[in-house]
């Protein structure tokens, strides 16, 4: 069996005296859909920021493609999609600006886009369905067309994994098809995708396996696992939610 | 004339050119200006997209701290300067960065440190120096060979660094967050922006005075936004307005014998006005062609709709059904670039 392309052993973390994630493990293989989702304040992005080397774990250890996370070498097979920046007025750049900077992993600063690149650049946009509005200004787009070019910037990259925090949060339902639609696109290529979200209902049906986390992971397997405890991940889409507040400990 | 010809000319600043630049000293002005009015403007893109429009003023009064600290001890305020600007701009990176103050707040600490301790260099120094005065003010009239070529290999300095740079710089400053987890090298790049803002201040204090520097790092970056939308296109837009508000002010200062640091920050003011303007006036004719266009297309559906009524047996198919209805493009400006 490959190496798997994220391996957390043990991880624990505190801020200041608030333990924050206590013993976690997760994997996450080749050509996996995997959701992590828990309540909030639960540890998600906390794990996520371990993940992609934005923090050290107190104890434990995470492993990105085999590599401590912050001195990935392979820095180009991560693709990353932060919480939506609050870009304002005061942040110009056209969509094609933003989709192209993720191609800053790939190559050179010097170096002029090549064709590669802006054939790159246009099956991102195309992936998210933004191709129409690649020279409309970010600022200026909904929150759900926003997001898709962030999407639009990490695919551009050409990663095996994909990280996504809190996605679809407070995107219209247009822009979660759109998102179900672009993550279908690099699963169905072979890459893997971790998203950390509470809501999960457009892309219940693609997904692998859930992780539930609380502080501690409560749930690691398939939806259909899940949904033998009675939690429903699409059709009655505030299930999840009201589940992940009532676990308790 | 031959290249050497041309070239010992360019040295010498005794070029051809018409007026109000036909005077030896009004070409030094309009060199060390064209070099400001294009780095200041080119820095400025970069601080207004992270919402710290103000920097060249905190800086700036850090660059006074520093000539009023050359004048005290006799080495020449443009080092003196530099050197308080360069290391001021490198802590207040610093401060921000680390989460122990915020970009606003560190400004702020040196806006008023660095005030304060100009004024106690001045009163060390025992009399308030005149030339001090050039450097708060700008003096770019009085500026000799020496300086404009100084001046010059800043703003090249500036210029080549952004071009190996700017991509990264971007891309930082839009998601500093993605730009990490992406392995650009966040800490280094932001020291590079705030050295090379230093850089810019100085080079631009004898130009339009520290008092006015922030003017030409975010007036003309002010007036791209309204009329470009990508950020090549910014950066092109506020450097050819921050270029003609140098060459502008100058002509005008000559003209009526102003303060020429004050005009070409008041040309800078009135390009971005006529930005507005101009795009305001866009949208309003877009709206009014949109408007002309939904009205005809109404006309033609009534006129349709009334021949049916007298039982004329127009064809369903007929030209006059097939007006678009609606789909009616966003109001665009006229005058803004699509790049």
């Amino acid at each position: 069996m490959s190496e798997p392309l994220v391996h957390v052993t043990g991880v624990s973390f505190a801020y200041a005296a608030e333990p924050v994630l206590e013993d976690v493990d997760l994997v996450v293989g080749t050509g996996e859909f995997v959701a992590l989702v828990g309540p909030n304040g639960s540890g998600k992005s906390t794990l996520l920021r371990i993940l992609v080397g934005l923090l050290d774990p107190a104890t434990g250890t995470a492993r990105l493609f085999g590599d401590d996370p912050t001195r990935l070498r392979a820095r180009s097979r991560l693709g990353y999609v932060p919480q939506r920046p609050a870009l304002g007025q005061g942040v110009s750049a056209t969509v094609d600006d933003i989709v192209s900077s993720g191609r800053l992993t790939k190559r050179s600063w010097l170096a002029r886009p090549t064709a590669t690149d802006r054939r790159a650049i246009d099956e991102a946009l195309d992936a998210v369905a933004l191709t129409e509005l690649r020279r409309e200004r970010v600022s200026e787009l909904s929150g759900g067309q926003q997001q898709r070019a962030f999407i639009a910037r990490a695919l551009a990259g050409g990663p095996d994994l994909l990280v996504l925090d809190e996605p679809v949060a407070g995107v219209d339902v247009q822009s979660q098809l759109s998102f179900r639609a672009s993550l279908e696109h690099l699963v169905d290529g072979g890459g893997s995708v971790l998203l950390v979200s509470h809501e999960l209902g457009a892309v219940a049906p693609e997904l692998d396996r859930v992780v539930v986390l609380k502080r501690s992971i409560r749930f690691d397997g398939p939806p259909e696992e899940l949904a033998g405890q009675g939690v429903s991940l699409g059709v009655h889409a505030h299930d999840l939610p009201l589940w992940l507040e009532g676990i308790t400990g | 004339m031959t290249p050497a010809h041309v070239a010992a000319r360019l040295v010498a600043l005794d070029l051809p050119l018409p007026w109000p630049f036909e005077r030896e000293y009004m070409q030094l002005a309009l060199v060390a200006g064209l070099v400001v009015g294009v780095t200041a403007p080119l820095m400025g893109t970069f601080m207004v997209q992270r919402r710290m429009s103000l920097m060249g003023d905190g800086i700036g009064h850090l660059a006074f701290a520093g000539v009023a600290g050359g004048v005290l001890l006799g080495i020449w305020p443009v080092w003196s300067a530099l050197s308080a600007a360069v290391v001021g701009a490198l802590v207040v990176e610093r401060l921000r960065s680390r989460g122990a103050a915020s970009g606003d707040l560190a400004l702020a600490i040196f806006f008023y440190g660095g005030i304060a301790a100009g004024v106690v260099l001045v009163s060390a120094a025992g009399s308030l120096n005149a030339n001090l005065f050039t450097y708060l003010f700008g003096s770019i009239l009085t500026v000799g060979p020496d300086e404009v070529w100084v001046v010059v290999a800043l703003g090249a300095v500036v210029i080549a660094t952004i071009g190996v740079c700017g991509r990264a710089l971007f891309a930082m400053v839009v998601d500093d967050e993605w730009a990490r987890v992406a392995g650009l090298p966040v800490g280094a790049l932001n020291a590079v922006l705030a050295v090379l803002v230093a850089v810019t201040i100085v080079a631009a204090m004898r130009v339009v005075g520290i008092l006015l520097v922030a003017a030409l790092m975010v007036l003309p970056v002010a007036g791209a936004q309204v009329v470009a939308r990508s950020q090549v296109g910014i950066l092109r837009w506020a450097m050819a307005i921050g270029a003609a508000s140098v060459i502008a002010g100058l002509g005008a200062a000559r003209q009526w014998g102003l303060a020429p640091g004050g005009m070409i920050v008041l040309v800078a003011v009135a390009a971005f006005a006529v930005a507005v303007g101009g795009a305001a006036v866009s949208r309003a004719l877009a709206g009014r062609r949109t408007g002309a266009r939904l009205r005809e297309d109404a006309a033609h559906r009534h006129g349709h709709g009334h021949e049916h009524g007298h039982g004329h047996g127009h064809d369903h198919g007929s030209p006059h059904g097939q007006g678009p209805i609606a789909d009616p493009e966003p109001a665009r400006g006229i005058i803004g670039d699509r790049s």
